[in-house]
């Protein structure tokens, strides 16, 4: 670690894995909660899943303060667009505002968001926003830098028509195996479940994930290994 | 660490500095069409790239404009979706005037290049390769316009690696007159070379159709390739060692 190159005063980057997807009734955003500085971790248990409005949620990836930003415009938009209409914003509506603000500024942000929702016109939906300002509509959403290591777990994984567990296991899944790999992603894994009966907001946390390729089930210490295994006689 | 602080100059520095499209996030890749007897056909895959990454594979990037044209754009899809977005607007208002009259493909075509050029000016490109076809009058339309705004019209235009690739082929074995399932088959030859040799290319494709009847575009399909040669079972064979 050289500590001339260590940049300890790089802007805050949430690295990332982000996922959002749409199960028959709703929808399930998930995320991981690492924020680092440079190589510092300077926030493990961060909120990556960001409220809009009571009925559309957005998870953020890429510069922790352009997304935060972002968001902020956009949830103050939407309130006074709930007002003016006197119903909840659409899904479409909350989407299409956050690719204003990321296309008309696309020099300044370096953000990748998932808008995610459900509204009574078109149940749940998913809208990936890249950087660039790009809208694009999916059955489902990866992001962030975890995601170039699931896009062949969802090519292989992902069914049309889940139910609500099975859509939040696979984000849970998901999230996890990208945490294994990617260094800038980590902590917990955040979900959140919107459908028509509302918002529900789930905590997996590291030492309750499944274990993958080489990880050992964590132990308090050297000293319980070593007093559990005391030799059993060989039985010749 | 210089590259950030660089970036950070530049961002506390003249607003100008930053006022300007550096380079594409997630693209499409070619565009291929030609004139046939009835109208214009026109193919592009649904693929959108992110770097070397085949991120999207369901970009509809070939759309209706109006009653009389189709625009099939590679580039950056953002900025392809803002131009949808201006051309919406361009109809809509002329749909206003209620005079019975509706823009052309010729005209549309001249909008997009008067659009392209003069952000090229600002040194802040839409960028774009667009393919403009359409119908109107029994008098079929094909254009192209670049990212700089160099435009014509000519009867098959192809943007990106369909310049390279597919025009040699559409030279070759293009004619007045071609039936709606010579043309067919026409595109799909050329669809198939960009998806053997373009990396950027996906296998799923939309065909568009217009004529004066109006516009038909497919439902996305995928071609079947060919992979059956000797010599690509055995390539080293006589030469170990080479691929």
């Amino acid at each position: 670690m050289d500590l001339n190159k260590l940049d300890l005063n790089a802007p805050h980057s949430m690295g990332t894995t982000i996922i959002g997807v749409t199960y028959n009734g709703g929808v399930v955003l998930g995320a991981d909660s690492r924020t680092s500085t440079g190589v510092y971790v300077a926030n493990r248990a961060s909120d990556k899943i960001t409220q809009l409005t009571d009925n559309v949620y957005v998870c953020r990836s890429g510069s922790a303060a352009d997304s935060q930003i972002v968001s902020d415009y956009v949830r103050y938009f939407l309130h006074q667009h709930t007002i003016q209409l006197g119903q909840p914003a659409t899904v479409k509506v909350a989407a299409n505002l956050v690719r204003l603000i990321a296309y008309n500024n696309k020099n300044m942000l370096q953000t990748g968001l998932i808008v995610g929702g459900w509204d009574k016109y078109e149940g749940g939906k998913i809208y990936g926003i890249p950087l660039g300002g790009t809208i694009i509509e999916q059955p489902f959403a990866i992001g962030g830098s975890g995601s170039s290591y699931l896009y062949g777990f969802f090519d292989q994984a992902w069914k049309e028509g889940m139910t609500k567990d099975e859509a939040e296991q696979l984000v849970v899944k998901a999230v996890s195996l990208a945490i294994a790999r990617d260094g800038a992603s980590g902590g917990v894994v955040r979900t959140v479940i919107i459908n028509s009966e509302g918002v529900t907001r789930n905590f997996y946390p590291g030492d309750k994930l499944p274990l993958w390729h080489e990880e050992l089930e964590p132990e308090n210490s050297l000293l319980d290994i070593l007093n559990a295994t005391s030799p059993e006689p060989m039985n010749i | 660490m210089d590259s950030n602080q660089a970036k950070q100059h530049n961002l506390l520095g003249s607003e100008a500095a930053s006022e300007r499209t550096l380079y594409p996030y997630v693209t499409g890749s070619s565009v291929v069409a030609i004139k046939y007897k009835d109208g214009i056909l026109m193919a592009a895959d649904m693929g959108g790239s992110y770097g070397s990454t085949l991120r999207y594979k369901s970009v509809e990037r070939v759309k209706p404009i109006g009653k009389h044209s189709i625009l099939g754009a590679s580039g950056e899809i953002s900025d392809f979706q803002e131009i949808l977005r201006s051309l919406d607007e361009l109809i809509l208002y002329d749909n206003m005037w209620d005079d019975g009259n509706s823009l052309g493909p010729k005209e549309v075509h001249s909008y997009l290049t008067r659009m392209m050029y003069n952000r090229r000016n600002k040194f802040n490109p839409l960028w774009n390769s667009l393919i403009l076809g359409g119908v109107k009058n029994g008098q079929k339309y094909l254009g192209m316009v670049s990212m700089i705004g160099v435009n014509f019209e000519d009867n098959h235009v192809a943007t990106g690696f369909g310049n390279h690739l597919a025009r040699p082929i559409l030279r070759d074995e293009w004619h007045e007159n071609l039936s709606f399932e010579d043309g067919v088959k026409l595109l799909e030859k050329c669809m198939r070379v960009l998806l053997y040799r373009d990396r950027s290319a996906v296998n799923k494709l939309q065909i568009a159709k217009i004529t004066e009847e109006g516009v038909t575009i497919s439902q996305p399909y995928a071609l079947k390739t060919f992979w059956g040669f000797a010599a690509f079972e055995n390539p080293t064979v006589g030469a170990e060692g080479s691929w």
